[in-house]
This record gives C-alpha cells, structure tokens and sequence, in this order.
C-alpha cells in the first residue's frame, strides 16, 4: 500500500488543481469557483481550458460560497477553493447554512491548512478549522495526506452526493504513496502494522512524521498499527474501535488545535463504545506564530519526536491502567 | 416611470383580487400561529403585491413540477417574510392549504425561515439575512453556463442591505453581465428594531445600485401596473443586472399594521383578525 519515503515533493494544491481538471477533461459537469486564489489554490490550469465553467468573486469568501451553493441548486457539482482560514471561519456561515443545510453539492477545498500556512502568521494558520467543520451536520471532512491522496480525494468527493470539506497544504510535501493506494471516503487506510502494542492514527501532512516514527519505535521494541483515517466524517468507527480492541492503547496525530480534531472525534467515539488510553499529539490550544513550516512543528511539538514520547506515555498507561 | 396602463384591466382586477386573498391568508396565518411562535406579518405584508404579480402573472413555474430545471426562480433573501410566499405557494398548488396551519411546529414543512427541502417550491433555503443575492447569482450565472434561459428574480429588504455580503455580490453580478437576474429591494423604511433611516443613515438607493453599475428601476411596489411593467423592462434590459426598488409599506393593506413597526413579528388578535378580513373584503 504505501511506497518507501521518497525524495520527491509535489504539493497538494497542485495535485487538486490537476485532479480537478482531469475530472473536467472526463466529463464531470464541474463548476471552479474561487476568490482571488485561482493560482494559489492550483486552479489556473482549470480556468485556463475552461473559462466558462469558471467563476472569481474576488476577495470575497461569504459570496464565493454562496454563489457556489446557487450553482449547485441547479445540479452542478461546484468546487470552491480558498484558504482554510477563510472557508471555515469568514464564510462559515455560509457554509453552515447554506451549503451543508441544504445539502448541496459544493466541494469546498480548503487550502494552507495547519501550519503550511506558518509564515504568514496566525491570520493565516487556520488550526481550529476541522474542528470547527466537523461540528456542523451533512458535511463530509477529508484530510488527504499528500498529493497522491489529494488526487484521488478530489476524484472521490466528485463523485460524494453531498458537501464536502477537503482541507489540503500550501507548498510541496513528500509523496507518501505509491498508485496503489486507495481513497474510499469514511475507510480508513491501514498503512503498516508491525504489531499491536499500539495504534497510531492520523490524519494530514503529518502522516509523513508518523511513518518516520514506526521504524523508530520498532528499536524501541514498540511495534505499532498505523492507521490513516483520512476522513473526520463520517468517522470509520469499525476500524477505530477494531483498533483499540486489538492494541488497548490508542495515538492521534494531527496539524490541528488539540481540540475539536482527529483526537476529539477518536476520543468520543472511544469513551462511548470502547475506553482505552488515548494521547494526542497535535498543536496546544493557543495562538501560534509566523515562521516555516517545519520550524513551527518543531516549536509546537508536531514532530516524529512527539509521536515517540506519546507512544511511550500511551503504553505506560495501558499498562498501569490494566 | 411611465404610467400608461398598458396591462389589462382584467388582469390588473385578478391580481389585485388575488392579492387580497393572500393577504387575508398571511394575517389568518399570522393570527393562527399566536405570539407563542410568532409570524413575521408585517415584512410578508410589504411584499405581498409584488410576490402576487410574479407567481400569478409572470414567473414560468409547474406547481406539479417543483423541480423542472427550465422553471423561473424566486429567492426570498428576506426569509423572515416567508408567510407570504408559503401562502402563495399554497394557493398555487404546491401543497395542501393546511400546512400552513402547522407552521413553526414541529415535523411541518413549513420552517420560520424557507427551507429548500422541506417545503415544495422553495428554491433556495434562505433567512439568514443579507445572502439571498449571492445565492440567486449562482443560479443565473448556472443559466449562462447552460444556455438555459430561465429567469432569476430575489427579493432583498432595505435593512438587510446593511449586510456587507449583499454588495460582495452586487459586483460580481455586474462583472457576469447577469441580465438573467432581477432584484427587487423592498424599501419599507422599517427594520427589526426600528427605521432604516435612521438605524443607518444615508441609504441612498439609487445611487448605491447605479454606481455599482446596476439598472434601476423605481417603482411604487403597491401598484402592479409598475410591477409588471418595471419586470418587462428588467427582462429586456441587456447585459446589465437589473434591481427595482419597490416604495412599499409594511404591513401594507391592515390599517392598523401599516408603518406600524410593531408588526415587524407579532400575532394579531381574533378581533384584529376580523377587522383585517372586513378591510380586504373576504367573505
């Protein structure tokens, strides 16, 4: 399923914009719409060979949403595309209202999420979207992991009945997979499992800092599941709950506010059905700063170093807790 | 404008006719729901004449046929005056008349605000002020991808202008050339709280819509003379969007609603009820 760690880095917007306009290409009756981030969203080549399918509000988040929820009221299927700051917080209420009450067919692809947005600062890094998205009804939440994955989500939620919430990066990030990998909204991706003493979920960028970890763990003599749960909702919940059952002990990985993310929704699910010890690695609930990416992950602790030391704080607890 | 009546009187008589029914249907309604979920009567009221002259005399609509893809669409952008169009789409066959007497309740089709999904003939979910414009944008530029040449019309109130997201798409429509879509701005003069004017002073309409490159057209909003002839000239109009601004006045045609913000969401009394009945001349 997953190809080794390769040294190529394509980035995710650009797979979008490529995958959106190979479903144009297809025949997929596709509106683009954007405010003023046609390029940076990737969706330039899409404009460029068809004008006519194409829509730019300019600066004007709430509008863009709207304008797409009309679209689709009529049968089209409207990719909107801008940051995630924007989509999720600006136009939030249309998104709410509008989109996801309704249940029109509006993909809104939400880019520069987490901290691939890091040097503009926090007006730009939008690390409470997923959880704030994830608390609204109808919405399907996808979180592809790399340009690969964001490929085959666009294709997926093109072919999803209903909105759809796609949070993607900003600037090039390692390719993690290989064409075999498979993208099936709400099916977890298992992408190694070494063992059962833990298993490790995750969502986003950060997939790549959870492979980096298994091998680590494994000198450690800790052997790990870890599983890609790509999709916030709906949440695999057969394959989450197998996972605790199986290991007993439970870690979430993500680029988002410790609350209201991957870790939230794991942690509902465990404490309802199927209580085991869970730790989050993801970013501490306050505002962050402006600077690179990966030194923003190194400040705030989303790093394979995180992955590691919550692995060992999960394990002393399942057993102490036995 | 000009004046001349060139609509006939029969027609003019049906939808005067008719939009007294209306009116009498959104009081009962209004009156029926009591102040325990309270209507919107007053805003529903202002409107009433210029709902009539579109449903009855010039939208291309299938009442049996909600969904038909080439039918003309209607955005009520002010939601909250919803009693009025559920009433119309009741008379016209959408659904049965008596579901509007489970307005506000639970489990009818029939929500506080339009809903889409639930109720037969709404376009488009609305009432959350200010984005019934950009809504109706997406449908009308839908019509200039397809080569389809159904007609969108949305009606906006003069205090929701105040939204900022009504002017995001104010540009954007002009930018389209969207001359498939008309607005029509409802200027009663009264908002939830109190006057237009005076809540945000300086409202000048005209000048607003024209610089924003807009066709404007003025009209008295009680006269469907204006009505019907303002939408003909809209609907001929090339290239630009068109926006009629309608002099109206809330709760229009009950003497003791008229300019009388208190009506903005109130439930009239079964005495006021009766009053209202013997004013619009319902038997």
């Amino acid at each position: 399923m997953i190809a080794p760690i390769l040294d190529e880095m394509i980035s995710t917007r650009k797979a979008f914009g490529d995958a959106l306009l190979n479903l144009a290409r297809e025949g997929y009756d596709i509106v683009g719409i954007s405010a003023d981030t046609s390029i940076s969203m990737g969706m330039g080549p899409f404009a460029k060979e068809f004008p006519e399918r194409w829509v730019d509000t300019g600066v004007a988040e709430q509008n863009m949403l709207l304008i797409a929820a009309g679209l689709a009221s009529t049968g089209k299927t409207v990719f909107a595309a801008s940051y995630s700051v924007f989509t999720s917080m600006r136009a939030l209420e249309q998104l709410r209202t509008f989109i996801a009450y309704p249940k029109l067919n509006v993909k809104v692809v939400a880019g520069l999420g987490g901290f691939s947005a890091g040097i503009e600062g926090v007006t730009h890094i939008a690390m409470e979207d997923l959880g704030i998205v994830r608390s609204i009804p109808n919405i399907c939440l996808v979180v592809p992991s790399d340009a690969i994955a964001t490929q085959l989500a666009t294709r997926a939620t093109a072919n999803w009945n209903g909105p759809v919430y796609m949070r993607i990066g900003r600037d090039a990030s390692p390719v993690l997979f290989d064409e075999k990998y498979t993208f099936e909204i709400g099916k977890a991706n298992i992408i190694s499992t070494d063992g059962n003493d833990l298993a490790i979920l995750v969502n986003g960028l950060l997939l790549h800092e959870a492979i980096e970890a298994m091998p680590l763990l494994k000198n450690e003599g800790i052997e790990a599941t870890l599983i890609e749960v790509h999709t916030l909702k709906p949440l695999d919940d057969t394959t989450i709950l197998k996972s605790a059952k199986d290991c007993g002990a439970i870690i979430t990985v993500e680029e988002h506010n410790i609350i209201g993310g991957l870790g939230s929704a794991v942690a509902e699910l465990l404490s309802r059905n199927y209580p085991v010890p869970v730790e989050m690695v993801a970013s501490p609930d306050k505002f962050t700063e402006s600077d690179t990416p990966e030194n923003l992950k190194l400040a705030y602790g989303l790093t394979t170093e995180s992955i590691l030391h919550a692995a060992r704080r999960v394990l002393q607890r399942k057993k102490s807790e036995k | 404008m000009d004046k001349k009546n060139i609509y006939n009187d029969d027609l003019i008589r049906s939808l005067e006719y008719q939009a007294r029914k209306i009116r009498y249907e959104i009081v009962r309604v209004a009156s029926l729901m009591g102040e325990e979920r309270r209507a919107h009567p007053g805003p529903a009221l202002s409107i009433t004449d210029i709902m009539v002259a579109l449903y009855y005399g010039v939208m291309k609509i299938d009442p049996y046929n909600p969904h038909w893809e080439n039918r003309d669409r209607l955005i009520l952008s002010k939601g909250h005056a919803c009693l009025v169009l559920y009433t119309i789409l009741s008379d016209l066959g959408y659904f049965d008349r008596r579901h509007l007497d489970t307005l506000r309740h639970i489990g009818s089709i029939l929500q506080g605000h339009p809903d889409m999904r639930k109720t037969p003939g709404i376009d488009m979910t609305t009432g959350s002020l200010g984005n019934g414009l950009g809504l109706g944008l997406g449908i009308a530029l839908a019509a200039k991808i397809d080569g389809r040449s159904y007609h969108t019309y949305v009606i906006i109130g003069d205090g929701e202008s105040q939204e900022g997201v009504i002017w995001e798409a104010a540009q954007t429509a002009v930018k389209y050339n969207l001359d498939n879509l008309t607005a029509f701005l409802d200027v009663n003069g009264w908002q939830s709280c109190g006057s237009v004017l005076e809540t945000m002073p300086g409202q000048r309409n005209r000048e607003r819509w024209e610089a924003f490159g807009w066709n404007v057209i003025n009209i008295n909003g009680h006269s469907f003379t204006e009505i019907l002839t303002a939408i003909e000239a809209a609907r001929n109009y090339k290239e630009k969007p068109t926006i009629i601004l309608a002099n109206t006045i809330k709760g229009k045609g009950i003497s003791y609603m008229e300019n009388d913000n208190s009506w903005h969401q109130k439930a009239p009394s079964a005495e006021q009820l009766e009053i209202a009945r013997r004013e619009l001349e319902i038997l």
